[in-house]
């Protein structure tokens, strides 16, 4: 055998077993217990939760997926049958998902049966947008609704400059109603306060923002009924089975708009967390009757987090050395291939990390394999780029040699160059280590949990001690990771060769 | 019946280029001798040197040893019985001295006790120590290294040796001690030897015989003759006689 084949058979091994290591997680991953995707908003946690825990309750298993990092991966996950339920709003699917803004519910009932999919429950609010004013104002002037706006040119509005901008925002409702007014834009954290110092008259808001009730604003009538319906439900694959779409129906018109602001009032607010604010709902609607939030302590919370991080990161690096190694030494001899090689790896790392995952879902489906390949993808090009410089940069002199002194091809590899390669190699294998334990903080997206999940948490719920909680533990793990590279570096590469 | 000589060369021709390396060169080196190649800087030496273990392939011609034409299918094992030491002594960096002298014994499958037995006839004949094996090539001086370097050719009892300049690099008063130490490795196991340089007086003091290069074309003595000849020629001397003569 000569030895080009035998590394293209190594090659060849090492690929078919990176697909059966992968084959075998995903089939481990498979299990009988209800997965619940959200989005990463306190709202979609917050229903999330109580369907998870009212499931809970009735004695069925619950996996968590939440804080699935956007629309399309939360549906691709649902389609692909990696979760099973998550919440979603009606005006979402048919505007975003189905790109059919004109559709009746009806249709969109069959559009989602064409899928697979049904509507679980609907729970009963509206998330639409809507226009607030201040309520004094709105008392003074007898202003009920959004069409009454066109008679009191005088008033001051400003929205958020994704309204302000949007097609279907201001300048369609702007037309729609035909609103005199110039609008100015604001950050809408800032607008009620402003309404509330008498700065400005009018903005936008949506119908369960928790902080409505904080400030004395009114809610104007959509009279020509210009915003979609956005109204909550639980999506849901059609093949759950009967004992959970049952227990699913309490849930329907449970929760009105007012509920839902309160709710989110607690998360976004009071800071708390969002499987408590569910509990609590749960328990005062009696819907449930025990305490059915079991709270982990800190620190197993951490180890169980780090636990899965390193697993991931670590079958990641292990199965990118296994297949960009060989694949570097099989193709240093040929410089334009490894070119080739080179600017394909450089270019899977200016994809956006959650723009990879996002297009990994819908092909691998949710959870570790999705985040697996996209670490594997990152850590291939410091890999190859160092196994090629390693190579290429062995002493030309030594290479004419070692093949006079009558070393034979796969002799000089093992032999000469790759001892000579391998300091450069393991700094390769080092960086991709890094970047992957940064990386794949955001394996959270895709409900593959690790450290990147109290991150995402905390940053949606904007507590800061979660963040900490992942945080501190990811950055001790990259510096973990380096002084254990150092290590091996001090313990196999003589002191004269390290780089 | 006349033996076929160990190492010769037939009509080979080698250019890069417009540049002939070697420009129809014949020539048989004496077995179980030193011939001593020489000529100045790119005159085509090394890649004489080379075409004998085929790193360098002709244009034309055919480079016989071992009384058969080159087999390059089989290089790896005839280059094994052709010892090869270059400039700047090519030693790994990343072996120790001993590990770069017995790593083809190693390759071979040679077991301990033999791969110790001849070591420590190396060492004698080269007069390096025990501990100067332990170090790595950067740790030793330039006249250790260069002996390392020969150790290493002379490991599995070559029956060619083909040494590339392999002193060039060494201060005088060193050069003279290891020139000495390869005459006693000469003379204790003979091999059919071929040592580039630039030095006329390394080359009339180690050689048997002398080749002078000069663009691609060869003229040749033995020293003996040189030195019965021209009694009253120094080296730089003998050295303008002989490339005058490759001209014609």
């Amino acid at each position: 055998m000569t030895r080009r084949s035998a590394i293209m058979a190594g090659l060849a091994v090492c690929i078919l077993s990176a697909a059966a290591l992968l084959y075998i997680l995903q089939s481990a991953g498979a299990s009988q217990a209800v997965r619940i995707g959200s989005k990463i908003f306190p709202e979609s946690y917050i229903l999330a939760e109580i369907t998870a825990q009212i499931l809970e309750s009735r004695g069925i298993a619950v996996e968590r997926k939440l804080g699935l990092g956007g629309t399309l991966i939360a549906f691709e996950a649902l389609q692909t049958g990696s979760i099973d339920i998550y919440p979603e709003y009606t005006g979402t699917l048919s505007q975003a998902v189905l790109r059919q803004p004109k559709i009746t519910a009806v249709q969109l009932h069959a559009a989602l049966a064409d899928r697979d999919l049904a509507i679980g429950a609907l729970f009963g609010f509206n998330n639409s947008y809507a226009i607030a004013i201040s309520e004094d104002i709105a008392a003074s002037r007898n202003i009920t609704l959004v069409s009454e706006l066109a008679e009191h040119p005088d008033l001051n509005i400003g929205f958020s400059l994704e309204f302000l901008n949007r097609g279907d925002g201001w300048p369609a409702l702007q037309a729609a109603y035909r609103l005199p007014q110039r609008a100015s834009g604001i950050e809408h954290a800032l607008a009620y306060r402003a309404i509330e110092s008498g700065k400005l008259d009018v903005t936008d808001a949506y119908t369960t923002d928790g902080e409505l009730d904080s400030f004395d604003l009114r809610l104007l009538l959509d009279d020509k009924a210009f915003f979609p319906g956005y109204d909550a439900v639980l999506l849901a694959r059609k093949d759950l089975p009967r004992a959970v779409t049952e227990v699913l129906l309490n849930l329907g018109s449970r929760i009105d708009e007012a509920t839902m602001r309160t709710l989110n009032r607690r998360v976004a607010n009071e800071k708390m967390e969002p499987r408590l604010v569910a509990a609590q709902f749960l328990r005062d609607s009696g819907l449930v009757t025990a305490n059915t939030v079991a709270s982990a302590g800190m620190a197993r919370r951490i180890l169980g987090y780090t636990a899965v991080h390193l697993k991931l990161t670590l079958i990641a690096l292990l199965l990118a050395c296994v297949v960009a190694i060989p694949a570097a030494l099989a193709l240093a001899r040929h410089t334009g291939v490894a070119r080739g090689l080179l600017y394909v790896t450089g270019l899977v790392q200016t994809v956006p990390a959650l723009a990879l995952l996002a297009l990994l879902v819908p092909i691998v489906g949710l959870g570790e394999i999705p985040a697996i390949i996209a670490l594997f993808l990152y850590s291939l090009l410091p890999i190859v780029r160092n196994t090629l410089t390693g190579i290429f940069s062995v002493d030309p002199l030594l290479k004419q040699v070692a093949t006079g002194m009558g070393l034979t091809a796969s002799q000089q590899l093992w032999k000469v160059e790759l001892p000579l390669a391998a300091p450069t190699i393991l700094a390769g294998v080092k960086t991709a280590a890094i970047i992957s334990i940064g990386t794949a903080t955001l394996a959270a997206f895709v409900g593959a949990g690790g450290l990147g999940e109290p991150i995402i948490t905390g940053l949606t719920l904007n507590d800061h001690r979660l963040i900490l909680e992942g945080a501190i533990p990811a950055a001790l793990l990259a510096i973990t990771a380096e002084l254990l590279f150092e290590v091996i570096e001090r313990t196999t590469v003589p002191a004269h060769l390290r780089v | 019946m006349v033996a076929m000589p160990v190492l010769s060369l037939n009509s080979v021709c080698k250019a890069y280029g417009d540049t002939r390396a070697l420009d129809n060169v014949s020539l048989e080196f004496a077995d179980n001798c030193i011939t001593a190649v020489i000529g100045r800087s790119g005159c085509g030496k090394s890649t004489l040197l080379r075409a004998c273990n085929g790193l360098v392939v002709p244009d034309k011609g055919t480079v016989e040893v071992f009384g058969q034409p080159l087999d390059h299918n089989e290089l790896p094992r005839l280059r094994r019985r052709m010892g090869y030491a270059v400039q700047g002594t090519g030693l790994f960096p990343h072996l120790s001295a001993r590990a770069n002298i017995t790593l083809l014994a190693a390759l071979e499958g040679w077991e301990q006790d033999r791969i110790r037995q001849r070591l420590s006839e190396l060492l004698t004949l080269t007069q390096l120590t025990d501990d100067q094996l332990d170090k790595y090539p950067h740790q030793l001086s330039g006249g250790q290294q260069q002996r390392v370097g020969l150790c290493r050719a002379m490991m599995l009892r070559p029956e060619i040796l083909l040494l590339d300049e392999p002193f060039a690099a060494i201060d005088p008063i060193t050069r003279t001690d290891i020139h000495r130490q390869l005459l006693q490795l000469h003379q204790a196991e003979p091999t059919t030897a071929v040592l580039v340089t630039h030095d006329m007086r390394e080359a009339m003091r180690l050689a048997d015989h002398i080749v002078v290069m000069e663009e691609g074309h060869i003229s040749s003595r033995t020293a003996e003759d040189l030195r019965q000849d021209n009694p009253d020629k120094d080296p730089d001397e003998l050295l303008q006689l002989l490339m005058a003569e490759t001209g014609q």
